[in-house]
């Protein structure tokens, strides 16, 4: 009968999930992150939104995760040249799923671990290969319209659209496109400091020291 | 969800007697349940009545012309309230059994529905939860099964920040975990238990409760007692992982105790128990300990006449302890693992009392926990003889046969310890109240008090 009881009180349909009718509304008043233009009238909506959208954010490329941890990872991966460095002396690709300690030599392999021990999803929107600079654009069908103001999480291409890459080639695009950042980083150093007069050694030499 | 319950006013349009008849018979219906094992128990988060009861009708069904167009402004809809107002009407469409089924067969919804579970669009993205939740009540394995490509990413917002949406996200998957087990055998590798180990240490009261639900579910899985609980199956095992002293911790008692989250890690700890896969693991982690003081701190609580729905959390404490305390274990562990402390038959005896006048039907449960109390201990026995509980114990013998039976068995394992005992047991109103239950129709328990006689011939012959 203890059981019974416990049913019946899980039956019971009374929560309250916070609707518009419900909530209490406040003056409307908009998001006060740098970019965001946002309004809200809730409290509760509003900090959905913050959690969602400015909680854990990229500062590199201003992308928003769900969690520290996939954030985390990101870093790691898109925005470290030292874990790239590392990536090609050993497996450096950490298995996304809480829990899983495997780590991989390429995200294209950890993408299969995670697909055929995991049973994740092959296009699982957190774990994406780094690709070009260029925008998001190849929507698979069906997929929701991207919004690109504050571009939070990309969508996916699926492995085929991109190349195939074997490992090699991507290695070189992604240390051809670190390249370019850092002349670009280089370049506006530069300027800079030929501005307050320094010599072009100089520069190279304090660049050298920050890296 | 507990603190909400007790602040909801919902106005009654029927009458009080109306609303008795209708739980007796709701009652009826879900024992005959029980006794088939059919009883599942799913939890719905939905709007209040009010909203609903204002507009006067139910949401209609969706027909799958309607139901793609409000998909198709979902996602491609320019303005955003325009997006969050189809899926509201998506959602209330998704209340009915059929417009679940005629979403689960057009083509793309379900994938449509996970971008938008995923999109940047934090409000669209709860709105898309809730009509996975809607879908996750259904109770069609088929419907459960359509909602497996959105499960990886229910588990990713468990490690989130926003914990209305975490709550709605536990839910949906409590919700899902009953309905099949191919859901099941796909959240076990996508890492749930992990995940639900780090969600538990979340501050949030109403997060706690619904991993609670969630983890109760998972816990009443057939497949459980083999794939679920025990520690060999490494990452996806509760009993390796941290939950088991988190449940023990969140039933400590104590200012910080919670009523609904107890309630929920209660039945957790109580299915664990039932698996009977590693219960001296449980025991050393202080198991016994934590629920004999919880019983002290119920029997309190009940003294002070809260009844704050007690016997929700009575009910699951008792079983766990009864079903402990028939392990092994608890002789050899000893020290201050084991039950030793006296104010447990005593606090028992007040929980007694207060089902008598409120519940009996709970009776029998704290009757067992009695049995198993003194079957094996001669100085539970003692405490029961010295706190004078003798007396009390016999008025529970008329409430039912059941009943009677437990009360005699109980009796029985006093008696059963000796001569001493049963001198003790002797004087007062005993064979009065013997004698009548030789009366009773019922042939255990007539054989019970007969073997009561037995024994009290046996050690005391002079008699």
């Amino acid at each position: 009968d203890g059981d019974v009881q416990r049913h019946l009180y899980l039956q019971e349909v009374l929560m309250q999930v916070a609707d518009a009718p419900e909530k209490p509304r406040v003056p409307a008043f908009a998001c006060q992150v740098a970019g965001c233009c946002q309004v809200f009238d809730a409290l509760d909506d509003y900090e959905h939104h913050y959690h969602t959208l400015h909680g854990n954010v990229c500062s590199f490329c201003k992308r928003a995760f769900p969690s520290g941890h996939l954030l985390d990872a990101h870093i790691l991966e898109w925005h470290d040249s030292l874990f790239q460095i590392l990536s090609e002396r050993q497996d450096m690709y950490q298995c996304l799923v809480e829990g899983c300690t495997e780590k991989f030599k390429t995200s294209r392999d950890r993408k299969e671990h995670m697909v055929r021990m995991h049973l994740y999803p092959a296009d699982f929107r957190f774990d994406k290969p780094k690709k070009s600079r260029s925008p998001a654009s190849t929507e698979v069908p069906g997929d929701s319209g991207e919004r690109s103001e504050g571009e939070a999480m990309e969508i996916c291409s699926e492995p085929v659209v991109a190349s195939p890459a074997p490992a090699g080639e991507r290695r070189t695009y992604s240390h051809r496109s670190v390249s370019k950042l850092f002349l670009k980083h280089v370049l506006n150093v530069c300027s800079v400091l030929r501005i307050l007069g320094c010599t072009w050694a100089a520069a190279l030499l304090i660049v050298n020291s920050e890296r | 969800m507990w603190s909400r319950r007790q602040g909801r006013l919902r106005p009654t349009v029927c009458g009080v007697e109306e609303l008795r008849r209708r739980r007796r018979e709701q009652e009826a219906a879900l024992r005959k349940a029980r006794r088939e094992q059919q009883l599942v128990s799913k939890r719905l988060l939905r709007e209040d009545a009010p909203e609903e009861a204002g507009e006067g009708c139910v949401a209609a069904i969706l027909g799958e012309a309607e139901m793609q167009q409000f998909l198709r402004q979902a996602q491609r809809g320019t303005e955003e309230k325009e997006r969050e107002g189809a899926l509201l009407s998506l959602r209330r469409g998704l209340q009915h059994p059929e417009t679940q089924q005629t979403f689960i067969q057009l083509e793309g919804s379900m994938r449509t529905l996970v971008g938008l579970l995923t999109s940047n669009q934090a409000l669209l993205q709860l709105e898309a939860a809730r009509c996975l939740h809607e879908l996750s009540h259904s109770e069609q394995s088929t419907i459960a099964e359509a909602c497996l490509p959105a499960t990886s990413y229910l588990l990713t917002y468990l490690s989130g920040h926003s914990s209305d949406f975490i709550e709605l996200c536990l839910y949906t998957l409590g919700n899902l975990i009953v309905e099949s087990e191919a859901v099941r055998r796909q959240l076990l590798p996508q890492g749930i238990v992990p995940a639900l180990a780090a969600c538990i240490q979340s501050p949030h009261v109403a997060v706690l409760e619904a991993l609670g639900y969630a983890l109760s579910q998972l816990l009443q899985a057939k497949e459980a007692p083999e794939k679920i609980i025990p520690p060999a199956s490494a990452s996806s095992s509760i009993l390796a992982s941290t939950l088991p002293q988190h449940m023990l911790q969140m039933l400590q008692p104590g200012p910080k105790l919670n009523p609904g989250v107890a309630v929920e890690f209660a039945w957790c700890l109580h299915y664990i128990i039932c698996s009977q896969v590693s219960n001296p693991l449980l025991i050393g982690h202080g198991a016994l300990s934590t629920l004999g003081l919880l019983l002290l701190d119920l029997a309190g609580a009940v003294q002070r006449t809260e009844d704050a729905g007690l016997e929700l959390l009575a009910c699951p404490v008792l079983r766990c302890l009864s079903n402990l305390l028939t392990e092994a274990a608890v002789e050899t562990v000893g020290g201050q693992m084991q039950l030793r402390d006296e104010r447990v038959v005593a606090a028992l005896f007040i929980l007694l009392q207060f089902f008598f006048q409120k519940q009996p039907s709970l009776l029998p449960e704290g009757l067992w926990l009695l049995n198993n109390l003194t079957a094996n201990s001669p100085s539970f026995c003692t405490s029961l003889l010295s706190l004078d509980l003798i007396e009390p114990l016999l008025q529970l013998l008329p409430v039912s046969n059941v009943v009677s039976v437990m009360v005699l068995t109980v009796l029985c394992n006093v008696a059963e310890k000796g001569p001493a005992y049963c001198q003790r047991l002797w004087p007062g109103s005993l064979l009065p109240a013997l004698l009548h239950t030789l009366a009773f129709s019922d042939t255990e328990v007539v054989g019970q008090s007969l073997e009561l006689l037995h024994l009290l011939f046996l050690y005391q012959p002079e008699v």
